[in-house]
């Protein structure tokens, strides 16, 4: 049996994949073309496809846990972070203690017209402040309202996913998000 | 329609205007629909996606949308360009289309030229293409548009060459140039005696019709031998500077074309308008033909796509070898068989 030209076998690649895209139904039913179940990208607008749960969206802020120690502005690759703070007196924890000085933030802005998505920011973060959200639908008709405040930031919290376990043997502890 | 009204004899100057129309739709149609049933459905379903799917039913209407959108689109010329060449290049590509469609008959009175010479008449004005893409590569004052354009006239005279020697093999067993003639000598031929579906010329003419399908391929630069547009190269070859109503034009040229070379392929090699166990002088067959034929151009275009969607390009230099190395020796070889056998039958 002499061996089938690879010319010849890539047409026949191509004509199956098309006779599975428009006929995907098996049995009595696959002489009914739907190309809609056989194809397999999705109409967007019209279906959403549910991005993997660690997929990189948005950056979240849980802007309780910021300590403004400006570590994400600074490890920015594009200077996409504008971060302001104030330092505050706040009481003290115990009685008869010294009031406690703590950082409070007015401003914490990332600029996604800007924002290569590198994770760096929520790499880098140490207080547990910035989260990976997959969602994805954050489209503005103006590129400067593409720069999200804080406000907005800490509406995604909502969408973060909880941290999947580590695998079996894992000495680490499993990381909670904080909401 | 009745067979009555089919029969009413036509004036002059109402003959001339119906077969005007008539080309007109005939390079419009086939283009249109081969631009919809190939390149966007065809093509997405061999790639496992849909296509165009928002512009009217199942995205049917996505060309009247592009059509809108190329004819608003801003008319840019590079300031360096041959303004008149450039400007002339894409109708002296779409006229060459037309010019060729115009020796393709439909019907046994539904033609637009019956010429005693139509396939060497098709095989010449096919070629004045090669001079409107030349043209438009040259006047752009780009130098992708000046390399696009000098590969497409490599390629195009490359392949002219065995698509007219895989032709002569069909005019030898035809015994005539003329369409009309090669169609009746196909319709009225007979297979080892046998004379029910006729003699389509794809049978004794196998090798013919594949170096004719390979050469049509190469002349209407699609795929695998698109080196004169290669994006990934060129980025858009001799077409690099064009845009709007201009683009557009290329764009039905290189469909259309296609539609008119599947449509002589079709005359050539698949019977033509006419159809097995029918009258060829029948009337309703003016009807009847443009349909007929519209199937076949269908099936051929349908070879086309498949190929093109399937396989990657070419080098150049396996380019000019498969055409002068082997699809030209073959030919001949195809011709003086078919020579030996005419007279030896």
């Amino acid at each position: 049996m002499p061996k089938t030209p690879g010319l010849v076998k890539g047409l026949g690649v191509t004509l199956k994949t098309m006779g599975k895209t428009m006929f995907p139904a098996r049995g009595i039913k696959t002489l009914i073309p739907a190309p809609s179940k056989g194809a397999a990208t999705v109409q967007y607008p019209h279906e959403k496809e549910a991005p993997a749960s660690r997929s990189r969206g948005v950056i979240a802020l849980k802007e309780e846990n910021c300590t403004v120690c400006m570590l994400c502005a600074r490890s920015c690759p594009d200077w996409c972070i504008y971060i302001e703070g104030h330092k505050d007196t706040a009481p003290p924890r115990r009685p008869g203690g010294k009031p406690r000085t703590v950082s409070k933030l007015d401003r914490f802005d990332i600029d996604y017209a800007l924002c290569m998505y590198c994770g760096i920011c929520v790499e880098v973060c140490p207080f547990d402040a910035l989260f990976w959200s997959p969602e994805y639908e954050y489209s503005e008709l103006r590129l400067a309202d593409l720069l999200h405040d804080k406000e907005r930031l800490g509406e995604w919290m909502e969408t973060v996913p909880d941290f999947e376990p580590y695998e079996a043997g894992s000495e680490q502890k499993v990381r909670k998000v904080p909401r | 329609m009745t067979a009555s009204a089919l029969a009413i004899e036509l004036a002059y100057w109402q003959q001339t205007t119906l077969r005007t129309l008539g080309v007109l739709v005939a390079v419009l149609l086939p283009a249109g629909t081969l631009v919809y049933v190939f390149l966007f459905k065809m093509m997405s379903f061999m790639q496992s996606r849909l296509g165009p799917m928002e512009a009217g039913p199942y995205g049917s209407m996505q060309l009247l949308a592009e059509v809108g959108k190329w004819i608003q689109k801003e008319d840019i010329v590079p300031w360096r360009a041959d303004r008149k060449l450039f400007a002339m290049a894409p109708y002296i590509v779409v006229a060459s289309v037309f010019l060729v469609l115009a020796g393709v008959p439909f019907g046994p009175d539904a033609w637009f030229t019956n010429l005693d010479v139509g396939i060497f008449y098709i095989l010449a004005v096919s070629s004045i293409s090669v001079l409107g893409i030349l043209i438009a590569g040259w006047s752009s004052a780009n130098k992708y548009s000046l390399l696009g354009g000098l590969r497409a006239a490599g390629q195009l005279i490359a392949y002219e060459l065995p698509m007219v020697l895989a032709v002569v093999g069909v005019v030898i067993q035809a015994g005539t140039l003329n369409m009309q003639g090669i169609v009746a000598a196909q319709a009225e031929g007979e297979i080892f005696g046998n004379g029910l579906i006729g003699n389509p010329f794809i049978f004794t003419q196998c090798i013919g019709f594949f170096i004719f399908l390979v050469a049509m391929q190469a002349e209407l630069t699609q795929t695998p031998f698109d080196m004169p547009i290669a994006e990934s190269e060129l980025v858009s070859g001799y077409m690099t500077e064009y845009s709007g109503m201009r683009f557009l034009l290329f764009f039905i040229a290189e469909f259309a074309s296609a539609g008119a070379f599947a449509a002589v392929a079709a005359t050539l090699f698949l019977g033509g308008w006419a159809l097995p166990g029918v009258d060829l002088d029948a009337n309703y067959m003016n009807v009847v033909g443009p349909i007929v034929v519209l199937v076949k151009i269908m099936f051929i275009s349908f070879l086309v796509f498949w190929v093109r969607f399937t396989y990657p390009r070419f080098r150049e230099d396996q380019l000019q070898q498969l055409a002068w190395k082997i699809l030209i020796p073959l030919s001949l070889v195809n011709i003086l068989a078919t020579m030996a056998l005419k007279v030896a039958f």
